[in-house]
């Protein structure tokens, strides 16, 4: 055995490998995406990037019914989407083992909201691990497939960014060779197809199943743990709340730490609150435990202390019990109450050369409405480029841009802004959709050719898969034109009057008029920097227009000219179209030395 | 061995390679036998926006994440973020700020000025503060991107943790073989000036 350093997302990877797991496949999504990124590098499951994670889900369930077992990971969103082959996957139960990886992101470090997907597995009648370090999420993923293939239902391990992204100790046997965990198929039509009479026969066969589950004391054993080192106070927790209230407190309180989170083992809860008198729920997000808790007749005290929102951490939790009267192991003194006032920002912003800057700068100068989308160019939406009007969900930047047009403001076409990842994801559908209703709409597509956002990920138009194996290239163009669109107007991201023209082409033409701005992420591999620019002070009038693009290279320099720092500039020429005075040229310096 | 947690943060710019100074740290203290755990941030935070790593180390540690108030030591790899983190310190904790400055975006568009009196603010916590210029090390070394590593080599001699490992074969071993030798001398250079 040898003791390493592991992320959570590189244990789940690990665990599934030592599984046996036959696929792992999913969407990437922060703070979810490594777990597939890994699992592929380690020769053995079959792996694969989806389109999107209700597909993902679909295949990963076929796969289980043929006897693999199947891991499959999403963020916390992503099962949003995955949702509705989710709830009838759990009447119809599995042959090998699935586990659905949800990964949630209190504090929305990367997220549009903050969804406590707990609440899914009461709901879709899914069982669920939750793990707190790195060492459970390799043990609970591999408890998770055979808990899964035992009482035949899926599997949901929940995660969180702090288990995701959080590097702890595990042990690992690194000679234990991979082997694929197969079982027979049979054909089995009243588990399998769910007519009506089916469904209703599975419906309470999965009840008896999850009765049996949290009856299931070897299982319990695995998941929860029960530590009384006091009578009079108590706190139930789990995940990522186990690690806050352990280093807050240590052992001075009782604690019951619940790995099995959905279906609650009664008994333990039960045997907890017969030893210890009072007891506290510490846990992120929602009151899920305290509402269960309470549900059982227990009295318990959760929310009322400690935050329903963002996240937590150890000295927020102490700070919290603290005033409810408990005593943490160490006084909070810190350096300062607040944090410093008056501290600039420093939000994310497009790379330099960033192929999605030209068309937010234009779209706000042309004044077009534009609802956008989720990915690097949701960045479009920040000063000063601030073209965006709308954002909400992966696809809605086509299907709310549909509803606007509706009653559009101003009277104007609404513009639907997508990357290519996005517009594979969910974002064809809209496009449909308009040319079904006839909408006043213009779908776009910003195809820089991978999913940048979550890491650079491939997807169907980057012709490669997920183990770099070559694959048919998609084109946006063609599946617009293959939709009705009568015309799709193709132009270079760094072209600044092509993209113009075309927004205004595409403003007032009466036909079906599509868009795709295309250039390669700047940070795929091979893609090169261009002739780097700089600033001609005797040209330049300081009009600070080159500024309104937000390029992490153009800063305002002494006595007002801007400048260009080299080492940042990426080359891609479009402060230079934007000059009116002709004031930002190439450098020749740089060209030729 | 035994004794309380130490609690570290990094914080710097996305790009800096605070990362790569995070996971050598990382291996230093488990080659010397602490429990370690380590939280990172990634995704949107990564596009150019400020990052964090926060790493706490003992003889049992539970918790990845420090809240504010509670971190030992606070590494900065500019000037900006430790104005921003510098509440994530205890009293009497020590800051080691590099004497970088990276505009922000609302200061490359002019909206509002990159603070000129940080040190000043700075001098004015109830902490022990520590400026090195590591990029004018590195770029003595031919690397400015080895600054992370000059910070690093100032941080251990800082926390007195010099003679807990063999830090320049942790270091050699974190880093791919054409750059070992300009990462040791970036340690090495780290810890002379502190
Ligand atoms: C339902 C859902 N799944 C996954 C994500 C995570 N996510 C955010 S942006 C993004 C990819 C965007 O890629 P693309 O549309 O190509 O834009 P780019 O980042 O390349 O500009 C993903 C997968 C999400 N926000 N919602
Ligand atoms: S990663 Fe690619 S798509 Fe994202 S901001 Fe940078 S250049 Fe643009
Ligand atoms: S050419 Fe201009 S816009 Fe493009 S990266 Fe360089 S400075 Fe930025």
């Amino acid at each position: 055995m040898q003791k390493i350093i592991l992320s959570g997302n590189e244990a789940v990877a690990q665990g599934a490998f030592e599984a046996g797991a036959g696929l792992g496949i999913g969407y990437p999504g922060t703070p979810s995406t490594e777990i597939i990124e890994v699992l592929e590098k380690k020769a053995g499951p079959q792996c694969a990037w989806s389109i999107n994670e209700k597909v993902a889900l679909e295949q990963a369930y076929g796969a289980c019914v043929t006897g693999l077992r199947s891991l499959v990971t999403m963020k916390h969103v992503g099962v949003n989407v995955a949702a509705d082959p989710l709830f009838t996957f759990a009447y119809m139960g599995v042959n090998g083992g699935l586990v659905i990886v949800t990964a949630d992101d209190p504090g929305m470090h990367s997220s549009q909201n903050e969804q406590d997907n707990r609440w899914y597995a009461l709901h879709a009648k899914a069982p669920m691990l939750e793990p707190s370090n790195s060492r459970e999420c390799r043990d609970f993923t591999a408890l998770a497939f055979d808990l899964s293939e035992r009482y035949d239902v899926p599997f949901f391990l929940r995660m969180v960014t702090r288990v995701c992204h959080s590097r702890s100790l595990v042990e690992i046997d690194p000679e234990k060779a991979y082997q694929r965990q197969i079982r027979a198929y049979e054909r089995n039509v009243p588990k399998f197809v769910t007519l009506p009479a089916h469904a209703r026969a599975r419906r309470i066969i999965l009840e008896e199943n999850l009765t049996k589950l949290s009856k299931d004391a070897e299982a319990a054993a695995k998941a929860n743990v029960m530590e009384i080192t006091d009578r009079d106070a108590g706190i139930i927790t789990s995940g990522a709340g186990y690690n806050y209230v352990k280093e807050a407190f240590g052992d001075r309180y009782s604690v019951l730490k619940l790995g099995l989170i959905y279906p609650l083992n009664q008994g333990i809860i039960q045997d907890f609150a017969r030893r210890v008198k009072k007891i506290y729920v510490v846990e992120e997000l929602d009151p899920y435990l305290e509402f269960n808790v309470r549900a059982m007749g227990i009295e318990c005290e959760g929310k009322k202390h400690i935050s329903p929102f963002f996240e937590l951490n150890p000295q927020a939790v102490a700070v919290s019990l603290e005033k409810a009267g408990l005593e943490p192991l160490e006084e909070l003194d810190p350096a300062a109450k607040e944090p410093a006032a008056g501290v600039p920002a420093r939000p994310p912003i497009l790379c330099a050369g960033c192929p999605h800057r030209a068309f937010f700068y234009l779209a706000r100068k042309e004044k077009v409405t534009v609802v956008g989308d989720i990915g690097c160019y949701t960045l479009g939406a920040a000063p000063p480029l601030d073209g965006i009007d709308v954002s909400a969900c992966m696809g809605g930047g086509y299907s709310i841009a549909l509803g606007m047009s509706i009653n559009p403001p101003q009277g104007k076409k609404i513009f639907g802004v997508v990357g290519d990842s996005t517009f594979y994801h969910s974002g064809i559908t809209g496009a449909i959709d308009s040319i079904f209703n006839k909408r006043a709409f213009v779908p776009v597509v910003l195809d820089n050719r991978i999913t940048a956002m979550t890491g650079r990920q491939q997807n169907p138009g980057a012709g490669r898969t997920l183990s770099g194996e070559d694959t048919f290239m998609q084109e946006p163009e063609r599946i617009f034109m293959a939709v009705g669109y009568d015309r799709v107007l193709e132009i270079n991201a760094f072209d600044l009057k092509g993209i113009r023209d075309a927004i205004r082409e595409a403003k007032e033409a009466k036909d079906r008029v599509a868009l795709v701005i295309k250039s390669p992420c700047r940070l795929i591999k091979g893609v090169e920097k261009g002739p780097l620019m700089d600033v001609d002070k005797g040209a330049c009038s300081k009009c600070k227009s080159c500024l309104r693009l937000g390029c992490p290279a153009i800063s305002l320099g002494d006595e007002g000219y801007p400048v260009i720092e080299p080492l940042t500039c990426a080359g891609c020429g479009v402060c230079g179209q934007l000059c009116k005075k002709e004031a930002i040229q190439v450098n020749d310096e740089e060209v030729s030395g | 061995m035994a004794q309380g947690t130490k609690r570290v943060m990094l914080a710097g710019v996305g790009g800096q390679g605070i990362l790569l100074a995070s996971r050598i740290l990382c291996a230093g203290l488990i080659k010397a036998g602490y429990d370690v755990k380590s939280s990172e941030v990634h995704g949107m935070a990564q596009r150019g926006g400020s990052v964090v790593t926060q790493l706490s180390y003992g003889e049992r540690v539970y918790s990845p994440l420090v809240g504010a108030g509670a971190v030992d030591l606070l590494i900065t790899l500019e000037k900006l973020e430790a104005l921003r983190y510098v509440h994530f310190l205890k009293r009497n904790g020590a800051l080691l700020m590099n004497a970088r400055e990276i505009p922000s975006l609302p200061v490359l568009t002019g909206a509002v000025d990159y603070p000129q009196d940080i040190e000043e603010r700075l001098s004015k916590y109830p902490i022990s503060l520590h400026t090195i210029d590591a990029d004018g090390a590195a770029d003595k070394l031919g690397n400015l991107r080895v600054m992370n590593v000059v910070l690093l080599g100032a941080m251990v001699k800082l926390a007195g943790l010099e003679g807990l490992v063999d830090w320049p074969s942790i270091v050699a071993e974190a880093v791919k073989p054409a750059y070992r030798q300009v990462n040791l001398k970036a340690f090495a250079a780290g810890a002379s000036l502190v």
